[in-house]
């Protein structure tokens, strides 16, 4: 085909290939990042000295400000997860794919992230590390998903097989998220109920919900820069495994 | 719906006439509930309280153990392949194997129950409540199971990959299958979970025909 006759890409064309990709990808990290750094100086001076210690639990309420980001996001990558398996399953978009692997690990870590600074701040204000409560227990059953997930990315040879494969378990066990999100409303346990977004706005001063909101703006900021460099990257090592495929064929002299 | 049926007799008696899996799950679940005395000491009463979630352990792993059975077989023999130029759809398929794999699993399992009963000192009430919540909750299993077979009948090393993304999904079941025996909670808590055993096993049971179909569909292109 001549280039005049070629159709012009759209912009959907340009989303879902991998080159377009690659070129459309690149101005848009050093941005990112620099939102990113900016969000994280702000919200972490903001955070350390511009807002008050809570009248009971004093200093270690400022671990709120890192665990709440990380619980948001450890849901928030399933969600996108669950969102590309439908691209996946549906358009059988390319790019889908390489974005539903690339957020596994993300998620797993922000969901295991979420827990650790959990774990942290029970131990002074509940007396313990850990609670078999609701909303605990189902993050927890996230993060064995998130490494299940994992570890059946590593187990297929051919990427483009496993996509769709895991897309269908990506899609079967989104039924988890909305059990965390209201595990605190349905379980009555040591976890308090919603207090940011909820009806009738947050239950907490601007103080803290200021330097709050920053901060989850700037671990989300933090994730979408990660997982636009790990699609990036694995579009690469795609590329490159395609060309080995190639070389040890003899295609390539 | 002959076909259906056909298709049913037809895993029942290939099941049947290698008895020697079933009778190897039974032993299994037997051999379970026989370790966990050793393991924990030979306590009446601690026995006789941990024997739901002891009988509950066994039945998981005993299921997980027969999951990858369900679909590789016929993967790998091909007639999954040939199935589908039946005029079944795969959906259908899917779930005649599914009712197949519960009779064949699931209940032999039930009714070796008694055993356990007695090995681990159940009295009467808690040991007709273990097996009505087994009844309830084994078929949510046993199709959760076939949503993990399906995904990896095509990996060689299947049989181990799967028990580890289809535990976390089920762990529901255990939750409810366990709270609807235990005694403290009260009969409210109680019918409770059983209702709520019930209803994941009818939603299961009703969608993991179609995810499952998907997946083997995938893995054929």
């Amino acid at each position: 085909m001549s280039p005049d006759t070629a159709k012009p890409m759209n912009w959907f064309d340009k989303l879902a290939h991998p080159g377009q990709f690659l070129i459309w990808s690149r101005p848009l990290i050093w941005p990112l990042a620099v939102i990113t750094t900016l969000m994280f100086a702000l919200g972490l001076w903001y955070a350390f000295f511009n807002s008050p210690e809570d009248y009971q639990m004093g200093d270690t309420v400022r671990i709120m400000y890192i665990h709440v980001p990380n619980a948001w996001l450890s849901q928030f990558c399933y969600v996108l997860m669950a969102a590309s398996a439908i691209g996946t399953l549906v358009w059988r978009h390319p790019m889908a794919d390489v974005s539903m692997k690339a957020a596994a690990p993300l998620g797993a870590a922000f969901t295991a992230m979420a827990l650790y600074t959990g774990a942290l701040w029970g131990r002074p204000t509940w007396g313990t590390y850990w609670e078999w409560d609701g909303r605990m227990t189902s993050t927890l059953i996230l993060l064995l998903m998130y490494l299940g997930l994992i570890a059946l990315w590593r187990a297929f040879d051919d990427q483009l097989r496993a996509a769709k494969l895991i897309a269908v378990l990506t899609l079967v066990g989104a039924i988890n998220i909305p059990v965390i999100k209201f595990s605190v409303d349905w379980w009555n346990t040591l976890h308090q109920p919603a207090s940011v977004l909820r009806a009738g706005g947050p239950s907490m001063p601007p103080s803290i919900y200021i330097p709050l909101f920053v901060m989850t703006f700037a671990f989300t900021f933090l994730f979408l820069t990660l997982h636009l460099v790990s699609m990036r990257s694995e579009v690469l090592r795609r590329r490159v495994r395609s060309l080995e495929r190639k070389q040890a064929n003899g295609a390539v002299k | 719906m002959t076909a259906f049926y056909a298709l049913l007799r037809r895993d029942l008696k290939l099941a049947t006439r290698s008895s020697g899996d079933m009778l190897t799950l039974v032993l299994f679940f037997i051999m379970v509930g026989t370790i966990t005395p050793f393991a924990i000491g030979p306590d009446k009463a601690v026995l006789a309280r941990l024997a739901p979630g002891i009988v509950w352990i066994a039945a998981f792993l005993a299921s997980l153990l027969a999951m990858d059975r369900l679909f590789r077989a016929d993967h790998e023999d091909g007639s999954l392949l040939a199935m589908r130029h039946a005029a079944l759809s795969l959906e259908t398929i899917t779930f005649a194997k599914i009712i197949a794999h519960w009779l064949t699993t699931a209940l032999p399992l039930m009714i070796a129950t008694p055993f356990m009963a007695v090995m681990l000192n159940m009295d009467m009430t808690i040991f007709t409540r273990t097996l009505i919540s087994l009844a309830l909750g084994t078929p949510a299993l046993t199709a959760f199971g076939a949503v993990g077979a399906a995904i990896t009948v095509s990996l060689r090393r299947g049989g181990l990959i799967a028990p580890v993304l289809i535990l976390p999904l089920s762990i529901p079941i255990l939750i409810f299958g366990v709270g609807a025996i235990n005694a403290n909670a009260g009969p409210d808590a109680e019918t409770a979970a059983m209702l709520f055993l019930g209803g994941i096993s009818l939603v299961s049971v009703a969608f993991v025909p179609f995810a499952a179909a998907l997946a083997l569909k995938l893995t054929q292109e």
